[in-house]
């Protein structure tokens, strides 16, 4: 700043003096030149005050129109249906930040990849619908000129969920109304079941539902990597970094009954950069919060449920992480290739992976058993005591089995009601949720991308209306409640 | 490395957000080979380049797969004049197949793909057997095959697009079917053919030739196990055993790659 004022002063300086004299001025015009010339030069070096080859593009851009917080199959799916959609093509500038991109802690590279139709809320059945249809056309949503086709290694092996006495006629009720969203369910009483499958011990079963179609299991990783391919061949930056401030304005309304009501908009994501204590704040229109099981940290920072509770400012966004096993064994006699996705009416679940007689499979804990969210550490005794006996008792041919292997993955569990919170937030007005699908996200990640995009873009939803998931059910306390979470 | 286009500064594998070129670059260089790439290249450089470029080879990939959707409409008109059995005949013999009604002899379009429409005229005489090898048929043009209700044997052979979805969507010709070929259909897996237990009734399964499957021999044990009444041809599970000492001893000796 001194220098280039110093400049400024002697190029006046300089025409001042060329002004007033003739040639009588040479010498002192020669090292005014010179000096400033060489000036100039020690600004271009590096070590100068203007360092262009400085290089900053592991930085987010200082504008975005929207910032979309997590990187995982909702967020890439929020992203790829934003791109999709907007008008005219490019008019929308979307950034993805995304604290690890090597993804060791996301639930989508976890999951046990199932997707499913057999929900008790139409909405959540019309959401998988949509999202087995994407999917089933992966390579037509997704395709990118001169790259290979995806394989998402799709297992259409349905879904088989078990009821006893006490859950038969839920599980009836329920299965009208899938039907009648257009799903493909089939009721089995014990018998048909222990023809169908001779393997199960239908000891304590009444009824049983199997999905035909539409549903079954896939690779999530396939999904993401093309998901992650697409979008940034549409033109999405992405960003490695964290979000860790958001800046933002309020202003005071009051509403048609005179309360007074503090609206929030903000102004400024605050990226900082992995590794490093450099930020970069980031000027956005919108914020989409699907950071998954660190949602609720991200809408503390944005301010939501900073008030007394009881009151719409007070509400909390009730997601928080929860901890789930999965485990991996090897049963030589166990059920064959045409094994579906058994989930017993006590809660454990399994399925088939790959040919070589090995299951994967795990067990909800009821909530005074949760688990420490703090790490991803598998506890085996878990196995031992909650999952196997359940299991063993259903197919006879695992009480001998052996455990290769085991992970832990996060659910962005939502405490309130087990379901999806998606659209904006009543208060914080520019920034939208797409989070706490408590499990089920990744086999509804498509749909919801959508539905959020055209929540963005035009205002409200259009194809699959979730306004019964918006966020103010949660103040006035409507509960959507999910039956049948596995 | 095998990269098209090099920075010479940048020794590292391109970080994600270093622009579109990285992650494509990646997968591109494993895709491509011989004759072709020379063509690709110039006009990937183009589409690089230029955002008219990039739409219109978008635009003619998607026009490929429309191409396969208008092959495979409904035919509701003839569906609802003459009876599910006439349209699911209509549909086969327009994308080129062979039909065979019961009592009546094969059906199948000439070289210039015509076929007489008398078939029409049987009015509730179902379809007993197709043959829709090498149809362009998919997951939307089986609509008109699950209408025919009594089909007995379904050839399949070499269909480029049937997937594992397809043969998920079987079961409602659990009740007929007893022949089925999917020998040589490029996108079949074990995971499609895990859910072929519906079809209970199905005495012959030819799975020779299908390459999407990992291991063929392995894979056609666990189907004759989930469908113990069908006879499985294809797919010896010699097939996925290494061939004798002398192929092992060949391993061995040769030498790790660099």
């Amino acid at each position: 700043m001194l220098r280039r004022a110093l400049q400024l002063g002697l190029g006046r300086g300089l025409l001042g003096r060329r002004l007033g004299t003739h040639r009588g001025g040479s010498t002192l015009d020669q090292n005014g030149k010179m000096s400033e010339i060489k000036k100039k030069i020690q600004s271009v070096l590096p070590g100068g005050a203007w360092n262009p080859p400085y290089d900053t593009s592991y930085l987010p851009p200082e504008h975005s129109d929207v910032v979309i917080v997590g990187g995982g199959v909702i967020g890439l799916s929020v992203a790829y249906w934003l791109k999709r959609l907007e008008k005219p093509r490019g008019a929308i500038r979307v950034l993805v930040v995304e604290r690890d991109h090597t993804y060791s802690q996301a639930s989508t590279a976890l999951s046990v990849g199932g997707i499913r139709q057999q929900f008790s809320v139409p909405e959540n059945i019309q959401l998988s619908l949509f999202s087995v249809e994407f999917l089933r056309n992966i390579n037509e949503y997704l395709a990118v000129v001169d790259d290979p086709p995806l394989d998402i290694q799709f297992n259409p092996s349905g879904y088989l969920l078990l009821a006893s006495e006490k859950g038969a006629a839920v599980m009836e009720s329920n299965v009208k109304v899938q039907r009648q969203e257009g799903a493909k369910v089939c009721l089995m009483s014990p018998e048909q079941l222990r023809n169908k499958f001779p393997w199960i011990n239908t000891e304590g079963v009444a009824l049983a539902s199997y999905g035909m179609e539409y549903e079954g299991w896939f690779d999530p990783w396939c999904l993401l990597q093309g998901l992650r391919r697409k979008v940034q061949s549409m033109g999405v930056l992405f960003c490695h970094g964290e979000v860790t401030r958001f800046v933002s304005s309020s202003s005071h309304t009051e509403t048609t009954s005179g309360e007074e009501v503090t609206l929030k908009r903000i102004h400024e994501v605050h990226v900082k950069i992995d590794r490093s204590l450099e930020y970069q704040p980031v000027e956005c229109a919108l914020v989409i919060n699907a950071a998954g099981a660190w949602s609720g940290q991200i809408a503390e920072l944005a301010g939501v449920g900073k008030g007394p509770p009881g009151t719409l400012q007070g509400t909390k966004l009730p997601v928080e992480r929860r901890k789930r096993y999965v485990y991996l064994w090897h049963c030589p006699q166990g059920p064959g290739l045409e094994t579906p996705f058994v989930v017993d009416a006590s809660g454990a679940y399994f399925r088939r992976e790959g040919l070589g007689n090995n299951y994967l499979g795990g067990c909800s804990p009821t909530e005074e058993e949760e688990p420490d969210p703090g790490n991803l550490e598998v506890d085996h005794d878990f196995f031992q005591d909650k999952v196997w006996p359940p299991l063993a008792q259903r197919v006879p041919a695992f009480e001998t089995l052996k455990v290769r292997s085991a992970w832990a993955g996060y659910y962005d569990y939502n405490t309130f009601d087990q379901n999806g919170v998606v659209g904006p937030h009543p208060l914080v007005v520019n920034m939208y949720f797409a989070t706490g699908f408590s499990g089920h996200g990744l086999q509804q990640a498509p749909a919801v991308g959508r539905a959020v995009a055209e929540m963005v873009l035009d205002g409200h939803f259009q194809t699959i209306n979730l306004n019964p998931f918006h966020f103010s059910r949660f103040y006035l306390g409507e509960k959507v409640q999910e039956h049948n979470i596995i | 490395m095998g990269l098209g286009k090099t920075k010479p500064l940048h020794l590292v594998m391109p970080v994600w957000n270093r622009g579109t070129r990285g992650i494509r670059g990646l997968s591109r260089a494993v895709a491509l080979e011989g004759s072709q790439k020379k063509g690709r290249s110039l006009l990937q450089f183009l589409a690089d380049r230029f955002y008219d470029v990039q739409a219109l080879r978008e635009y003619l990939l998607q026009k490929q797969v429309l191409k396969v959707h208008q092959k495979n409409r409904p035919f509701t008109y003839i569906k609802e004049r003459f009876g599910p059995h006439a349209a699911g005949a209509y549909f086969i013999l327009k994308q080129g197949g062979a039909v065979k009604f019961q009592g009546k002899e094969w059906i199948r379009s000439d070289a210039h793909g015509h076929f007489s429409l008398d078939f029409l005229k049987f009015q509730a005489v179902p379809v007993e057997a197709v043959n829709a090898s090498g149809c362009a048929i998919n997951y939307q043009g089986l609509d008109s095959l699950l209408a025919l209700k009594e089909l007995r044997s379904l050839w399949l052979q070499r269909c480029p697009h049937v997937d594992d979805w397809c043969l998920g969507r079987l079961h409602p010709l659990a009740n007929s079917l007893q022949e089925l070929s999917l020998a040589g259909c490029p996108r079949i897996s074990e995971r499609g053919l895990a859910s072929l237990h519906h079809l209970q009734n199905l005495r012959r399964l030819d799975i020779s030739d299908l390459h999407a499957v990992s291991n063929p021999g392995l894979t056609r044990i666990l189907v004759e196990e989930m469908l113990p009444s069908c006879q499985v041809l294809g797919a010896d599970w010699a097939q996925g055993l290494p061939s004798g000492p002398d192929e092992q001893s060949q391993d061995k000796a040769s030498p790790i790659p660099a």
